[in-house]
């Protein structure tokens, strides 16, 4: 009797875990629709406590207390974070978190290797790739994280010898490896020691590997992180040979690469370029100087309010600007007097418009811009000819016409919101500087260009203050 | 051992082909939700760190030691993952039919 219980709990353990995995995934599909989306969440966050629930039965667990002494500590400061962060934060807190999920995979590689059970090359193998990946992904997720929140400067950081200094790095990383697994003790003594090493040598790789990259590549350096936090704990699925681990962490591993694609897309590089060439650092080559710039046509708000008054279809751009000078409110106020006034508006998001993928519409939805009237670039570009006024906000090189009309552009080909097609185009704008890219945007000298000079919350307040006056 | 391996291989195969299915269908608007969210599941990781921390300190110090902190982790990721995307996908809103 107790051993047919025995064996049956086994096979109910096994079940539940599948059943964990099945309501990850059912939360994902349901993430594909905005109606969906939240009950999704509480499906896959209603999987992880099945997981949780059921591994706390284990026979294995003796003691409970350490177990809740981290539970509780993890969930203060995982509950604090969650409720506390801005959303204009939410790249950094998703880096940290990156980074929390790498290094808790290491932690469960570097016990298991510690614990010492029989050599199996095949476990080693494992440990060491769950090492490998978890250290790779904190140590670069938390450089990742400095240079979002500007701790550390996000300017990119290149410098002589890069390569060999990486193939050198890279070639101690095998050897350890090999080490690790054959154990022939080539140049450690123990198993600490040679741990010790492999997850320095991860540290080292995670921090060179991030801190080349500039402030404004971080986007796609998250999602690539991302993408690692989920591979971390798919090797650690593999040491404590566990089915959903495995599932999860490639569920997540997808994600992060589709999104890194994305990112990589809507900026028109590969991903070797964005990783290794320390874009901005090297524009200074490649301006391609368009001397006749022509001249800039500023615009009141008296006068612009005449013309938005007019308008019956007006196109919002808005870019990460917009966001640090907090004006997504009085947009979206703006936004709902000109639909009142009889026109339609749209606002136009491109992918990089945030600091993260799908940013933009995370910082729209809290100021209650519907997310139907949300558009993407390749939505809104057919038809740009029967829009009466864009009003670009706080974004720059997204709406640059170098990226299709001049080849000497850096961001020539990227794709673009086309806005110097429409009618007539208000910048929301402090000065004439320049975008992340360093380039000069022609945008501004288009003969339908009219510049709102000053700062976009004021300009967007005046605006409604117009409208309401 | 070595068919239990494959197994898990077969299924880490699958997975990453589900992975990429799924996703691809989640529209642009709702990447940044589905990157915590998918922060949250990598903190699956939770299982192992829990069994190691259980283990008992007299007889496995060490590991109960690296687990209990696998386990803060991991506990942050899960915990602040899930509410932080319930928080913004509760921002998402339809324009009301008038």
């Amino acid at each position: 009797m107790i051993l047919f219980e025995q064996f049956n709990s086994e096979i109910v353990v096994n079940l539940i875990y599948i059943l964990a995995a099945m309501l990850f995934i059912f939360g994902l599909k349901m993430l594909g629709s905005p109606e969906t989306a939240r009950r999704g969440n509480l499906v896959s966050a209603s999987g992880m406590f099945l997981a949780v629930v059921v591994t706390l039965l284990d026979q294995s667990i003796i003691d409970f207390s350490f177990i809740l002494i981290g539970v509780c500590i993890g969930s203060l400061i995982g509950f604090f974070a969650a409720t506390r962060v801005k959303m204009t934060a939410m790249p950094e807190m998703v880096a940290l978190f990156n980074g929390f999920g790498g290094i808790a995979s290491l932690l469960v590689g570097s016990s298991e290797y510690l614990v010492g059970f029989d050599p199996n090359s095949a476990l080693l193998i494992a440990i060491y790739l769950t090492v490998l990946i978890g250290g790779v992904t904190f140590s670069g997720s938390l450089i990742a994280w400095g240079k979002l929140s500007e701790t550390i400067s996000g300017k990119p950081f290149l410098y002589k010898g890069q390569q060999f200094v990486n193939a050198l790095l890279l070639g101690f990383i095998l050897l350890s490896g090999l080490e690790m697994i054959f154990f022939q003790g080539l140049f450690t003594e123990n198993q600490f020691q040679i741990l010790g090493i492999i997850c320095l040598l991860a540290f080292t790789l995670g921090i060179l590997f991030v801190i080349p990259i500039g402030g404004a590549d971080m986007p796609v350096v998250i999602a690539l992180l991302n993408s690692f936090s989920g591979l971390a704990a798919c090797a650690a699925g593999f040491v404590i040979l566990n089915n959903v681990l495995i599932v999860s962490g490639a569920l997540v591993g997808a994600s992060g690469l589709i999104l890194t694609n994305i990112m990589c897309k809507a900026m028109n590089r590969s991903l070797a370029n964005v990783l290794f060439s320390g874009f901005g650092a090297v524009t200074d080559t490649a301006t391609g100087e368009t001397a006749d710039q022509g001249e800039v046509r500023p615009v009141n708000t008296a006068d612009a309010y005449l013309i938005l008054e007019a308008a019956s279809s007006v196109l919002i751009v808005p870019g990460y600007g917009m966001a640090v000078a907090q004006a997504q409110h009085s947009v979206r106020e703006l936004g709902e007097l000109l639909e009142d006034n009889g026109a339609e508006v749209k606002y136009a998001i491109h992918p990089v418009a945030g600091r993260m993928p799908g940013h933009m519409n995370v910082l729209l939805a809290e100021a209650n811009v519907s997310y139907d009237v949300l558009v993407e670039p390749e939505d809104v570009n057919p038809i740009m000819e029967t829009v009466d006024v864009c009003m670009v906000i706080g974004a720059n090189d997204v709406v640059n016409p170098d990226a299709k009309e001049n080849e000497g552009s850096p961001i020539y080909g990227m794709p673009i919101i086309e806005t110097d097609r429409a009618k007539t185009v208000f910048v929301l704008k402090r000065s004439m500087a320049s975008g992340f890219a360093g380039i000069q945007n022609p945008l501004f000298f288009k003969s339908n260009t009219r510049m709102l000079f000053g700062d976009a919350k004021e300009s967007v307040s005046n605006l409604v203050a117009e409208f309401k006056g | 051992m070595e068919t239990q391996l494959t197994l898990l291989f077969f299924v880490l195969v699958l997975s990453i082909f589900l992975g990429f299915e799924l996703i691809s269908k989640v529209p642009s608007t709702l990447h940044t939700p589905l990157m915590s969210g998918a922060n949250a599941i990598s903190g699956i990781t939770l299982v192992g760190a829990l069994l190691a921390s259980g283990s008992g300190f007299v007889s496995q110090p060490l590991t109960v030691l690296l687990g209990t902190a696998a386990v803060t982790f991991a506990t942050i990721n899960v915990v602040g993952g899930y509410l932080v995307t319930n928080r913004m996908l509760s921002m998402f809103k339809k324009k009301k039919a008038e």
